[in-house]
């Protein structure tokens, strides 16, 4: 499988990034390449550092050393990461509590003035109508399910046009169907738009659904990067054990 | 608080810089508004009433002792409003509304909304800070406003009704408007100001540091709350030095 050629999406390098939380080190020495419209899977233990990994890309967590390149550019520098419209799916989902699904979704440009407040009302309607969840605009995030939250926090994401979007977890917490919907709607909005996307999950079928390649993580350091195939076919014991503990153990985070 | 107090300094500074931006804003300001005020009204009523009456209660009977029971409306009126009003309402609302706001941004920031107003380019003390700040800093000086007649008030009936005293509430405001000048009433709003300033950026501040799920939301709401009223009452007693100082 190689990921399609689309002009939306960008690359992505991730060189030797290394992350402490005081005397722990989380992230020793990741690096990984993604290009183009891919979607990679980043599969690993809980607590083997994926949602560190990606606040890091993001930029919400600043690396100890190591760097992040998007189109060859280091965006340690802020001017060029602004040049990309990147979004993040939160593990939470993270929606604003205080503010309507709709005020949710429509946040980004309502905040940067880059829409007429009536212009927005109208991509709301049209975003929220793509995850399956018309009309839910003047609900509480709280009133919803936690299915329901992740896709207002997909919609929330699919309004920026993300050039790169990262998602954590999409389906864990969620039944089996919701989290089917939710991966038909990453890969809908993967094809649709050409976004590189980045996902970090537990979701064996997920995964090996959706990934053109899978990165497999543990204790901070990547053990194996390969398709779906490649993956499973992985003599690395490690791999291995975590496959099958993976099908044993029920999903966390 | 006091090891905090350099981030606490940049977040106020931070405020100031965004402040031009308010004007966008102002929705969330009035949001805020109705919320404090109309939290906080009644209390701030029934609070300064009493007040008022213990006050009378307690120096009345004393003053009438020494026949000097006509300043009672001028000390009351003064203590009023120069002391007990401005702090007694900031400590009532550090405990409503500073409690209230470091738990709402205490579990934005553990339930990763504020990391999701970063990712969006949303500046969450633009965002959230700033419209807390402003509304605090306007509806305190008015609660207290409200709180000086109603506190007179309360002494006035006290001295008027309780036998022991027997200051008629004529005698009582006649007093008072002979010693009370328009100055000692804005010197209690100059401090509910500044309180109300203390108490926001605390409040705020320790919001956005929270750690550790609800418990460590629980734990900043405490932290507010007292950090905040350590701090009225310290700088009351610098303000009031100033305040002398300055009125001289
Ligand atoms: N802000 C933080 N401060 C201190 N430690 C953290 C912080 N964020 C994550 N960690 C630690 O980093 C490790 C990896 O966490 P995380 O990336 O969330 O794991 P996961 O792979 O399950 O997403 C954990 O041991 C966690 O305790
Ligand atoms: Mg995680």
């Amino acid at each position: 499988m190689t990921p399609p050629a689309q002009p939306q999406g960008v690359t992505v390098e991730v060189r030797d990034l290394r992350k402490s939380f005081r005397a722990v080190e989380v992230l020793k020495g990741i690096s990984f390449q993604v290009s183009r419209g891919e979607r990679f899977v980043i599969m690993g233990p809980s607590g083997s550092g994926k949602s560190v990994l990606l606040k890091t890309i993001i930029g919400l967590l600043r690396p100890d050393a190591g760097e992040i390149l998007i189109e060859s550019q280091s965006i340690q520098n802020r001017a060029v990461r602004n040049q990309y419209r990147m979004a993040m799916v939160f593990q939470s989902g993270a929606l604003l509590n205080s503010m309507t699904v709709g005020e949710n979704v429509g946040l980004y440009l309502a905040e940067h003035g880059l829409k007429a407040p009536a212009e927005i009302d109208v991509i709301v309607a049209r975003v929220l109508e793509s995850v399956g969840l018309k009309g839910l605009e003047n609900r509480a995030p709280s009133e919803l399910s936690g299915g329901m939250q992740k896709r207002v926090a997909i919609a929330r994401a699919l309004v920026v046009e993300p050039q790169l979007v990262l998602f954590d977890e999409p389906t864990s917490e969620l039944d089996p169907l919701m989290a089917v919907t939710v991966g038909e709607e990453i890969l809908r909005l993967n094809e649709r738009t050409g976004a590189t996307s980045i996902l970090v999950t537990h979701d064996r079928e997920l995964a090996f659904a959706t990934a053109h390649r899978i990165a497999m993580i543990n204790e901070g350091r990547i053990l194996f990067i390969g398709t779906a195939q490649e993956v499973q076919r992985s003599t690395d014991p490690i791999v291995q054990r975590f496959i099958r503990a993976e099908l044993a153990t029920p999903k966390t985070q | 608080m006091f090891h905090n107090i350099g981030e606490i300094l940049i977040l106020f500074w931070q405020v100031l810089l965004a402040l031009p931006q308010l004007w966008r804003l102002r929705h969330k300001v009035y949001d805020q508004l109705a919320y404090i005020g109309l939290a906080s009204l009644s209390m701030v009523c029934i609070l300064s009433l009493f007040i008022g009456g213990v006050l009378a209660l307690q120096t009345g009977p004393v003053l009438v002792e020494h026949g000097i029971s006509s300043v009672l409306g001028g000390m009351i009126g003064l203590s009023m409003c120069k002391e007990l009003a401005p702090v007694m309402i900031a400590i009532l609302v550090a405990g409503r509304i500073g409690s209230a706001m470091s738990a709402e941004l205490g579990s934005m920031q553990v339930y990763e909304e504020i990391d999701a107003l970063r990712t969006m380019n949303i500046d969450p003390v633009r965002f959230l800070v700033l419209p807390r700040m402003v509304a605090i800093a306007v509806s305190l000086p008015v609660l207290v406003l409200f709180s000086i007649p109603v506190g007179w008030f309360g002494g006035a009936m006290v001295c008027d009704f309780n036998q022991k005293i027997a200051v008629s509430f004529d005698s009582f405001f006649q007093n008072l408007r002979e010693v009370v000048e328009v100055g000692d009433v804005l010197n209690g709003l100059l401090k509910s100001f500044v309180f109300a300033l203390a108490i926001g950026i605390i409040s705020c501040h320790q919001g956005l540091i929270t750690r550790g799920g609800p418990r460590g939301i629980a734990r900043s709401v405490t932290k507010a709350v007292v950090n905040s009223i350590v701090l009225i009452l310290i700088l009351d007693y610098f303000l009031t030095r100033f305040l002398l100082y300055v009125q001289k």
